[in-house]
């Protein structure tokens, strides 16, 4: 953002930053900028809390009026969005019998349909409430993402929607679909309107089925011959503070 | 510092050691009263609407056009990166692209007025990679009558 902010600055056009690593603002130095001690996605602060996101934005907005600078402000407000952990509303699922004639992954990928079975009334919820879902970036229905995601573990691709993207890329678009798809599930939900972005983290990761299957699959990622399957493997899917986890698999 | 304490160490030690680049100039533009100012927001978050075509990592796939007028159910992200918060986003656009909030600011006339397009980069690449599409933004927003820029990080 500093690099950004020097560019438009030169071509005459003042520019007022938000930052968040005061440490990189310090040495790229942009002409204005307002440091807020809020999570890394969350410029403005917390969701759904107008009078909040409004004082973040006047105190950034103000610097324009300052006299001479770099000036380097800090926004000393923490944003107010709770770290009570996660109550997971999902409950778990009996298997029929005929479970057991399933290989690990097809139990994994029926494990992970019935989860999302048991969040869809808290998505169908959130998407009304709201009246806006980001899910479906990578193009593929909702109800066929499991199945999209679980083909790339026997090595197979599936058929790939898109043209003129490739497969791994689709299939990180299709994590975040799911990602997406229980992040705005869970946030319906009575009481945990407002959790840290780490809450839902560590309750994703750590505790569903769904966070299971792509830990597993960053593992399985790791070993294809395609450098852009390896990439999406090393650095997306499943965040650096996660990644820990695999682990535990 | 906040938010930093609240990361592992490798992750804050990663973000620490990142190299940034520095500027021997410290460029300074002047404009009017903040009740004049016309605001455009550059974001890093990825952000566009969603029948626009996702980031890819394609040379020259730099930014993304977000017209003002953007209804907030038709906005996405398709940022590569997973190292930060999306589910703000995801409950209210505003956490990454303040936009209602810019125009209540506009209509109450402490700003002038909200731009007629916004941009959004897929950050996590070096500035020298962005400058040309700057450079080539400056005089469109300028046309726009733009004379303040919101930078968004995420």
């Amino acid at each position: 953002m500093g690099g950004l902010a020097h560019f438009f600055e030169e071509d005459g056009i003042p520019t007022t930053t938000i930052s968040l690593i005061r440490e990189h603002t310090e040495k790229m130095e942009p002409p204005r900028a307002l440091w807020v001690p809020f999570e890394l996605g969350r410029p403005i602060g917390a969701p759904n809390n107008r009078e909040f996101q409004t004082r973040v934005l006047l105190s950034v907005l103000r610097l324009l009026e300052a006299k001479e600078g770099p000036v380097l402000e800090d926004f000393n407000e923490e944003d107010p969005t709770s770290e009570d952990t996660i109550t997971n509303l999902v409950c778990p699922v009996n298997f029929a019998k005929e479970e057991a004639e399933l290989t690990d992954n097809q139990k994994m990928i029926n494990a992970v349909k019935a989860e999302m079975n048991s969040l869809r009334p808290w998505y169908d919820m959130a998407l009304d409430k709201r009246g806006r879902t980001t899910v479906g970036i990578s193009g593929i229905d909702l109800d066929n993402i499991v199945d999209f995601i679980g083909a790339f573990f026997d090595g197979t691709a599936p058929e790939n929607p898109r043209d003129d993207m490739p497969a791994s890329l689709i299939l990180n678009f299709a994590t975040d679909d799911l990602k997406a798809f229980y992040y705005e599930s869970i946030t319906a939900q009575p009481g945990q309107e407002s959790p840290s972005g780490k809450v839902l983290e560590d309750w994703f990761w750590g505790e569903t089925k769904a966070g299971r299957m792509l830990l597993m699959l960053k593992e399985s990622c790791r070993n294809s011959d395609d450098p852009m399957m390896k990439a999406v493997a090393r650095i997306m899917v499943v965040p650096s503070s996660q990644a820990y986890r695999r682990k535990e698999l | 510092m906040a938010r930093l304490d609240r990361m592992n160490e490798k992750e804050r030690a990663y973000l620490l050691n990142m190299p940034c680049s520095t500027y021997d100039t410290k460029p300074w533009a002047e404009g009017p009263s903040l009740s004049e100012r016309r605001v455009a927001i550059i974001t890093t978050g990825g952000i566009h609407k969603r029948d626009d075509r996702p980031f890819t990592f394609d040379p020259g796939d730099i930014y993304r056009i977000v017209p003002g007028d953007v209804e907030a159910k038709d906005l996405v992200t398709t940022h590569a990166s997973t190292n930060f918060d999306h589910s703000g986003f995801q409950q209210d656009i505003n956490v990454m692209f303040p936009i209602e909030r810019l125009k209540e600011l506009a209509a109450e006339g402490t700003i002038g007025s909200v731009a007629d397009y916004h941009y959004s980069f897929m950050g996590a690449m070096d500035p020298v990679q962005l400058e040309p599409s700057a450079r080539e933004l400056a005089p469109v927003l300028k046309k726009d009558n733009v004379d303040a820029i919101l930078l968004l990080p995420v």
